[in-house]
């Protein structure tokens, strides 16, 4: 079949749909916060440049880190096994956690209003503080060490999974809950044999990328004293010892990449 | 077949004597738009009621006020011989376990196995773990679920997940999950409407036998005139809320009834 080729006289519609004047107004108030950031954050050109000369300097980081220093493969591999713990014993407790808390945050699941809105505050509240300064607050409650890592970890993914939980609940398809109500089913029931099962996709999918968090987000939280591999990599750059810190750099890259090539395939079998 | 299979003679039509559901004065309005406009019948047990009428003329909001997934205006339902609007919430989840629901989407839960999706029927006597998965089950529950299967004539297919089955038979299954209810009464709506003519024929002969073998009361919402004459032994209209024909199936004419199918409220 051709397409028609006749011209006609209907003239095209214009571009660009006129606009009100409160959204012009909208546009510009929008490209005045951008620029004015910009301006007033971003690193000036020909200061980034002299950074980036002086890190190629023969005395500069950079010259310095080649070739990384993997003398220290023993207790840097023993350090990297403690932050892959560290996220593994996080996460798990967090996605444990997360469910009680995703539940009590649905609308439909929820046994009352309030505690539903208690459950979102929650979790908005685990979700919005960053993961290091989780990490401090357990440093006071438990000291230094694995142990506020770990906690910070689980703290941080009750928020990530609960929210991604509680959305996955909301979404599932409602016949199979109302059938089991209807027949007198208990809430927890309903939830365990109806909920679960249909949520289980996006559950393990959810699960995986909190993993995959998890494993980047223990390396930082040593920085801080809160355990794993990133003391170690504290430590090596305040002596200088940038050959070791790129080492460790490296092998904190090869366990990331670990758990996501094996969470992806892990995902790949499941959903 | 299965003790609980045979038909009870608490529940038998033929033994039962007094009316299994009375409904009285009956009022659903959603913010003051009626749908059902005081209606007043009662059914007698043991028997095939089919409810016909035309699409938003209250068929399916009748049946969820009869068990109280949607809380009457006004009016009086006494089912099984309990008055179901003064029911607490204890007591109505009591109540529904002895009332079986066929819906028109079978609404199993796809990603669990026949077996599972039929002992979820167990929750409406048990709760706990132990009725939430056939791994988890009690013998007897696992023996009794089988039961029901082999009643739908689906028990080779246990260990098949559920979504893998076709459209008739997962309403088998849904079927088979109401049974492990142990019902005394059934409320089907539209059980045949998402099925081919065959296998929609097939699933209301099922539920019918259940009627004639088992003893049970059921009122069914239909939309296909045949079905209606075939498997019914009696037939509610129902017209602007209120029940505009009552009769017999076997007084009933094709002819009259078509109105209610072609969507045409009778005069």
């Amino acid at each position: 079949m051709t397409t028609p080729t006749v011209p006609t006289t209907l003239a095209p519609p214009p571009r660009f749909s006129h606009r009100s004047l409160p959204e012009y107004v909208g546009i510009l108030l929008v490209l005045g916060l951008v620029i004015s950031s910009l301006m007033a954050t971003a690193p000036a050109l020909d200061k980034l440049s002299r950074g980036i000369a002086r890190l190629f300097a023969p005395s500069g980081m950079l010259m310095q880190m080649f070739p990384p220093d993997f003398t220290r493969i023993v207790p840097i591999g023993w350090k990297l096994l403690e932050t892959l713990q560290m996220a593994v014993a996080g996460c798990f407790l967090g996605l444990i956690l997360a469910v009680p808390f995703a539940i009590l945050a649905t609308d439909r699941l929820s046994p009352h209003p309030i505690l539903r809105q208690i459950a979102r505050a929650v979790i908005a509240l685990f979700r919005t503080v960053p993961d290091l300064v989780w990490a401090i607050i357990f440093i006071i409650i438990v000291g230094l060490g694995p142990a506020a890592g770990v906690m910070a970890i689980m703290v941080d993914k009750i928020g990530f999974a609960g929210r991604f939980f509680a959305e996955a609940m909301e979404e599932t398809d409602v016949g199979p809950q109302d059938a089991l109500r209807a027949i007198g089913a208990s809430r927890m029931g309903m939830i365990v044999s109806a909920v679960f099962p249909a949520c289980l996709p996006s559950f393990t999918a959810t699960s995986l990328f909190a993993l995959e968090k998890s494993v980047r987000g223990s390396a930082a939280l040593g920085l801080v004293g809160a355990g794993g591999i990133g003391v170690d990599l504290k430590v090596a750059f305040d002596l200088f010892n940038y050959d070791e810190a790129l080492a460790i750099i490296l092998l904190m890259l090869a366990l990331v990449i670990a758990v996501e090539q094996g969470s992806g395939w892990i995902r790949k079998k499941l959903i | 077949m299965n003790a609980h299979l045979a038909p009870k003679a608490s529940q038998a039509g033929s033994t039962q004597v007094g009316p299994v559901l009375v409904v009285d004065g009956l009022i659903k309005d959603f913010d003051g738009r009626v749908v059902l406009d005081g209606l007043q019948f009662t059914l007698a047990p043991g028997q095939s009621t089919a409810l016909i009428g035309a699409n938003g003329s209250g068929k399916s909001t009748l049946l969820k006020c009869l068990i109280r997934l949607i809380e009457p205006s006004a009016g009086e339902i006494h089912m099984l011989g309990r008055d179901v609007c003064a029911l607490s919430p204890r007591d109505l989840r009591a109540f529904r376990a002895q009332v079986g629901i066929v819906w028109q989407r079978h609404n199993l839960v796809p990603r669990l196995s026949v077996l599972s999706n039929v002992i979820h029927g167990v929750q409406a006597r048990m709760s706990g773990p132990r009725a939430w998965f056939q791994a988890l089950a009690p013998a007897a529950v696992r023996s009794e679920a089988m039961a029901c299967l082999d009643r739908v004539g689906l028990a080779d297919r246990a260990s098949a997940r559920v979504d893998s089955l076709s459209g008739g038979q997962q309403q088998r299954v849904a079927i088979a999950r109401m049974l492990m209810q142990r019902p005394a009464f059934i409320l089907a709506d539209e059980p045949d409407a998402s099925l081919d003519p065959q296998t929609g024929e097939e699933v209301m002969a099922l539920l019918l036998s259940l009627v004639r073998e088992n003893g049970l009361s059921l009122l069914m919402i239909s939309h296909r005139l045949e079905h209606t004459l075939e498997f019914s032994d009696r037939i509610l209209g129902l017209a602007q809320g209120r029940i505009a024909l009552d009769l017999p199936t076997a007084q009933a004419d094709a002819a009259g009834l078509r109105r209610f199918f072609d969507h045409q409220e009778p005069a």
